[in-house]
């Protein structure tokens, strides 16, 4: 499978193409945000409706990492 | 100046592929659009390794190719006007105009707070296969199926597939009412080869009923849960739960644009004709916003939607087939109800509005949602209530209020586009 690489915080990733960005953060860590409380958070609905896996993708903040696919040179930043 | 359009479509599901299909056949301009960055919707949601199922790859391709379809992916709709929808994707906002608008934006899970739900590693059932679909790592993982209907079936065939060690299946349903719905498959034979075929796949995978997950646990993500059942509690070891309770129709925009609704319990669904007309004029509606029937009642729908937005007559035999098919609906609700006591699992510290962190105690003196997200910001967060909302009124605590744009958050260039401030003064949140 063709591989992408993608900066997620500061760290390099390679990973398969046309997988979405929630499924990239998968392979470093479990979860992908604090809650405004504190608590870490993952994707939960996996289809756009919950926002629980927002990132900042490419400086556009807000974008929910379940819909996003991986693209080559991609920097994603997150709150946590 | 917005683009005009004969047909537009929202959603890329069974129902809008349907429905594009139907309307591109009839020559009319179509502009088809999905959030999502391919079409298929949930249920034909393509698998970054197994691709489409087939049927639905070889209608999506000929769709996509179409010389009057425009199709527009990662896109949507924050707010409607006359004949008109501001749309927004990742880069620019964008209006477009419209002849007929037919609505296809399917269902989500009924995801339902209980001790515990908030933990990385607890997803909803068809969650979880959506994510595994895109590439959601699950090899080797233990991963426990729960909550209530087919779809936990198909959520643990995905699993599976993708390398997962499925630990059970646990319906909350009891034996009886699961044999009395498998015993009336065979009306629908779609349906009845689906179940079959799943059968299959799942062959190994143990299938326990009237079990319902009480708790999970785990310090910094999921590490136990506890299930409640026949046999009394026990706690379970897992890598990840998904669980579901079934589904809710997308109502969000036909709300927003007017249509008229249909109270099923405690959700509500829009109200259409045997054309798959809504109460507005130019808008139609199709598939399971009309009421869950599952995929062959979505396309059927789609199709007549499809027909009728272009002026076409529908046939009696597709209309034959589209009342059939909406009778699926009824025997679905009626043996997944669910079992009160899943009603009562939240906690007074549980969270239940989970961008901004409310706890249950913290709603327990407002009698409606408006009162409630005032005073505790309750359904204020991103998601804007389409989780604790929908949780909330399952619960019995209090109804849906209504849907104001921007139906999702939207940038402010976006915001920017859209002239009618009457209607939207205060609701950015």
């Amino acid at each position: 499978m063709k591989q992408v690489r993608i900066d997620i915080d500061g760290q390099t990733l390679d990973v398969p193409a046309g997988i979405s960005v929630a499924a990239a953060m998968a392979r470093l860590r479990p979860s992908v945000r604090r809650s405004v409380s504190g608590q870490m958070r993952a994707p939960f609905c996996g289809m756009g409706i919950c926002f629980e896996c927002r990132v900042r993708i490419d400086g556009v903040a807000q974008q929910r990492a379940c819909m996003t696919p991986v693209r080559d040179g991609m920097q994603v930043v997150t709150d946590g | 100046m917005a683009e005009r359009y004969d047909i537009v479509i929202v959603g890329a599901g069974p129902a809008g592929l349907a429905a594009a299909e139907a309307a591109l056949a009839r020559n009319a301009r179509v502009a088809w659009l999905d959030a999502q960055a391919t079409a298929g919707g949930q249920v034909w949601r393509k698998d970054v390794q197994h691709g489409w199922p087939q049927r639905a790859e070889r209608v999506i391709s000929k769709v996509l190719s179409h010389a009057n379809l425009t199709w527009m992916p990662q896109t949507q709709v924050i707010a409607a006007e006359q004949n008109e929808l501001l749309l927004q994707n990742e880069r620019q906002a964008l209006r477009i105009a419209y002849g007929a608008l037919i609505l296809a934006t399917g269902a989500r899970e009924l995801l339902l707070p209980f001790p515990g739900w908030t933990l990385p590693g607890v997803t909803g059932a068809g969650g979880l296969q959506a994510l595994a679909k895109q590439g959601w790592p699950l090899a080797g993982r233990r991963v426990v199926i729960a909550g209530s209907g087919p779809l936990l079936l198909a959520a643990a065939a995905t699993a599976k597939r993708h390398g997962a060690q499925v630990l059970g299946i646990y319906e909350q349903a009891d034996q009886t009412a699961v044999h009395a719905f498998a015993r009336k498959l065979w009306r629908w034979p779609g349906k009845a080869i689906q179940a079959a075929m799943l059968r299959a796949q799942l062959a190994g995978i143990p299938y326990y009923y009237g079990s319902i997950v009480t708790r999970a646990l785990g310090e910094h993500t999921l590490e136990y849960i506890e299930v409640d059942g026949p046999h009394g509690m026990q706690r379970i070891a897992c890598d990840q739960l998904a669980i579901g309770y079934g589904l809710v129709p997308n109502v969000e925009l036909a709300h927003m644009l007017g249509c008229a609704m249909t109270q099923e319990g405690a959700h509500p669904s829009v109200q259409v004709d045997a054309s798959q007309r809504t109460s507005v004029a130019n808008v139609y509606a199709a598939g399971e916003l009309c009421g869950i029937g599952g995929r062959d009642c979505a396309w059927v729908e789609g199709r007549v939607a499809g027909i009728t937005a272009t002026g076409g007559t529908v046939g009696a035999a597709l209309l034959q087939q589209q009342r059939h098919a909406r009778k699926f609906a009824t025997a679905l609700g009626a043996h997944f109800k669910l079992d009160p006591y899943i009603h009562d699992l939240a906690q007074p510290d549980t969270l239940i509005c989970r961008c901004e962190d409310v706890p249950l105690q913290a709603l327990k003196d407002y009698d409606d949602a408006r009162s409630a997200k005032l005073a505790t910001r309750c359904g204020m967060g991103a998601c804007q209530g389409r989780v604790c909302g929908t949780a909330l009124a399952e619960l019995g605590l209090f109804p849906r209020s209504g849907q104001r744009p921007p139906l999702f958050p939207a940038r402010l260039a976006t915001l920017g586009e859209f002239a009618s401030s009457s209607d939207t003064e205060g609701s950015f949140s």
